[in-house]
């Protein structure tokens, strides 16, 4: 047992260093750094600069392509990159649909979507969700018919993220009305330029366009862009929802963010000092600092068990529903270190851009939307109560 | 990186886990309880012959080198069976400090008997009024001669009546709550003008009031530097809370699995109570606070040996805050979700419970290290 990295690995945290200061676009940088909402271009730039040197798809095995790094890597990839305020990877591509048609798809499949999703030359979507399921996602309406050698495809998704950027998506749809809910669904990918597909923004809370409707109206999708078999798309989209877990806890950005708040507590002032002297907000800090520490070694034990060939214990399971809480008290505590200059609506600087001067610090203007917008980490994924039944079911056989 | 155990340390694991499961079923602990001493010399001799004593000390020392991970492991299977034999107060804190200050001698004359099996133990800091501030010391050291005598009080002292030596914090110098001017003394447990006020605790553990009255020690009793007590003390203190914190979480997986088998055959309304979606979702809690707990106790066990001072409080401070608030959880709703027996003596359960709520009073409790954590982190 030794927390120390090796000489390898410290060589390897500061080529990835390195990487990151050479590649990362100076305006991205700022953007993130400031915590600016990003353009589809922004993202673009920086993960193509990733998928150049193979490391995009870094959670990835080598014989689909990817760097197969070990787990010790993968947790210093992903700090390192946090750290220097690389975007977080778009994960519709990279860490859902890639794993899926690699473990489901035929080889046609893989040499035809692999290869775009390596180097970020294609952007996915996701097509869950429906506005009649939500947590309850097997009871899915939105049907695939067979026609010849194609699917006719109508119903909507919602809550599809970025969708208004993407260039597919990949559907669970039903292919058999007839059987249990589980048992009729198939897992489809869907170029987004086919007629009959429709893009309706749902504005959030916090004013944004993230999320979006999207109708399906006879739309005809080749039988060839079934992944897996036939009335087998609940195996891939279990396996989708697996896979995603580890990266959801999000813990380096929560570190970063955490420092960011003690930054933020240093400028502002309570009764003439810094608001980080104010004994009891500093006690809420160092909380969260403390959970977000449990988080880290939750996962750091958990990449110790895979790297000697386990399979992740019950304790990966916790990683989501602790992950997303601790990311909205970070949002809480922001927002709570602002006081009244969280009140000002900047719209045109948070969404578009404008150089219009803000009211108060920069961070003031954002920290209310942020923290409206983190509330949907404990609903999105699984919400954290369907996240809780599936430990009571799998884990602790109730 | 790697977080997993070295196949010495599961030799060590399963041999805990062997210890545990063949001596300390519950009945037979409510047995060892009952006894005199409140411990048993044969358990005690096993330790020592299994190597156990020399766990957390270095070869130079006379130990095996296995270092806090070593304790955290044998400590968190101790926590499982609720072991009542006193490795905390003489291994850790006793041993502890006699390896980290004491002189070649005084190794030698207490150090390896201890290794052996042959020597018992006990730190006396606390005082009525000291709270959780290890430099609210009025215990007095004066000199006498060559030597010291001391004159006061001590309380709670854990291990006090089985002790042959007790360590004593004493202000040799310096006002109340200084951290500088005091001192450590090693006096014998049968000390001329040394009484005792022995009682049970709670969880069934043994501890003492102790009153010294010109209490004569000489200058070889004195372990390590005069007046320069403190900061010795407090990093013995904080391996003794991460050692603390792997008992807890041994306690927290024994009362989890007891609820969990509890839920799973208790029937109410014609259906095991965890088919109800509300118990199902508070023992899903307590699994997480459990891994919570879990992970702190080893980030602490890595990293209380650091050579940075900054780094060893924090660490030692967020794994009791951890423990703390996982262990009051875990153990409030274990024994809510056993109804009526949670609060019977019948039952394990409420054992663990009263076990978990003392080691969260020990050495500082949850707001007390949450503070101490965050004047640590704030200021970085």
């Amino acid at each position: 047992m030794d927390l120390a990295f090796t000489a390898e690995e410290r060589k390897f945290a500061d080529d990835v260093r390195a990487f990151v200061k050479a590649n990362l676009p100076a305006d991205v940088r700022e953007k993130v750094k400031n915590g600016k909402h990003l353009g589809r271009d922004d993202y673009m730039r920086w993960q193509q600069a990733l998928g150049r040197n193979g490391w995009l798809v870094y959670t990835w095995p080598k014989k689909h392509g990817g760097p197969g790094f070990t787990p010790s890597q993968r947790y210093i990839f992903e700090n390192v990159c946090a750290e220097e305020y690389a975007p977080g990877i778009i994960p519709f591509g990279t860490k859902m649909v890639g794993p899926v048609i690699y473990t489901f798809g035929n080889d046609e499949q893989k040499a035809k979507y692999l290869p775009a999703i390596r180097e970020s030359t294609t952007w996915w979507c996701q097509g869950y969700s429906e506005p009649g399921s939500g947590s309850d996602l097997a009871s899915l309406r939105t049907k695939a018919e067979k026609e010849g050698d194609h699917y006719i495809v109508n119903g909507s998704k919602t809550w599809n993220t970025m969708g208004h950027w993407a260039d597919w998506i990949f559907c669970l749809v039903r292919t058999d009305p007839k059987v249990k809910p589980q048992e009729g669904i198939s897992f489809l990918l869907i170029d987004m330029k086919t007629p009959g597909i429709t893009v309706k923004p749902i504005i959030m809370a916090d004013g944004g366009h993230e999320v979006n409707e999207v109708f399906f109206d006879n739309v005809k999708v080749p039988v060839a862009n079934l992944v897996g078999k036939e009335n087998e798309g609940w195996t891939c989209a279990k396996f989708l929802l697996a896979n995603e877990r580890l990266g959801i806890a999000a813990v380096p950005q929560s570190k970063r963010g955490v420092e960011a708040l003690k930054d933020i507590a240093r400028i502002e002032q309570d009764n003439g000092r810094p608001l980080i002297e104010n004994k009891s907000f500093a006690e809420k800090i160092a909380d969260l600092e403390i959970q977000v520490t449990a988080l880290e070694y939750t996962e750091l034990r958990v990449l110790s068990t895979m790297a000697h060939g386990g399979q992740p214990g019950p304790e990966v399971s916790g990683l989501k529903i602790r992950g997303s809480e601790i990311q909205q008290r970070i949002s809480e505590l922001a927002m709570e270190a602002v006081g009244e200059y969280a009140a000002p609506y900047l719209p045109g600087l948070l969404w578009q851009g404008s150089n219009e001067e803000p009211v108060g610090p920069e961070y003031a203007h954002l920290a209310a939307p942020r923290y409206f917008n983190a509330r949907k980490t404990t609903i999105y994924g699984g919400s954290n109560e369907i996240q809780k039944g599936i430990i009571s079911k799998m884990v602790l056989g109730l | 990186m790697d977080l997993s155990l070295s196949d010495e340390q599961k030799q060590l694991q399963e041999s805990a886990e062997r210890f545990v499961r063949e001596k300390y079923t519950f009945e037979n602990r409510r047995k060892i309880a009952a006894t005199e001493r409140g411990w048993l010399l044969e358990n005690w001799a096993q330790f020592a012959e299994l190597g156990w004593l020399a766990i957390p000390f270095s070869e130079d020392d006379g130990g095996i080198g296995f270092g806090s991970i070593g304790t955290m492991i044998v400590m968190e299977q101790f926590g499982k069976g609720l072991v009542l034999e006193p490795f905390l107060p003489t291994v850790v804190l006793g041993g502890g400090l006699i390896a980290s200050a004491g002189s070649k001698a005084q190794k030698e004359a207490l150090l390896a008997p201890m290794i052996e099996g042959k020597k018992q133990f006990a730190l006396a800091w606390l005082e009525r009024q000291s709270r959780y501030n290890l430099a609210d010391i009025s215990l007095k050291a004066t000199k006498e001669g060559a030597g010291w005598s001391l004159s006061g009080h001590k309380g709670v002292v854990y291990n006090a009546a089985s002790a042959d030596q007790i360590i004593v914090l004493a202000r040799t110098a310096g006002s109340a709550r200084e951290d500088k001017g005091l001192t450590l003394f090693v006096v014998d447990g049968k000390a001329k003008g040394l009484s005792r006020r022995d009682y049970p605790t709670q969880d069934a553990f043994r501890a003492s009031e102790l009153t010294f009255d010109k209490v004569s020690v000489g200058a070889d009793a004195v372990l390590g530097k005069v007046d320069a007590a403190f900061p010795v003390v407090e990093d013995s203190v904080d391996r003794a809370i991460v050692a603390l914190c792997a008992e807890a979480t041994g306690c927290m997986d024994a009362i989890n699995a007891a609820t969990l088998e509890y839920i799973k055959t208790r029937k109410q309304f014609g259906v095991p109570i965890g088919k109800f979606q509300v118990l199902q979702h508070r023992m899903v809690d307590c699994f997480t606070n459990a891994q919570e707990a879990r992970s702190m106790t080893l980030m602490a066990s890595l990293k209380i040996d650091d050579k940075d001072g900054i780094v060893r409080r924090k660490a030692a401070s967020g794994a009791k805050v951890q423990i703390g608030k996982s262990g009051k959880f875990c153990g409030q709703s274990a024994v809510q979700m056993h109804g009526g027996m949670g609060v019977t003596d019948e039952l394990s359960v409420s054992h663990y419970f009263k076990r978990l709520t003392m080691i969260d009073m020990m050495f500082g409790n949850q707001q007390h290290h949450l503070t101490r954590y965050s004047n640590l982190a704030m200021a970085a």
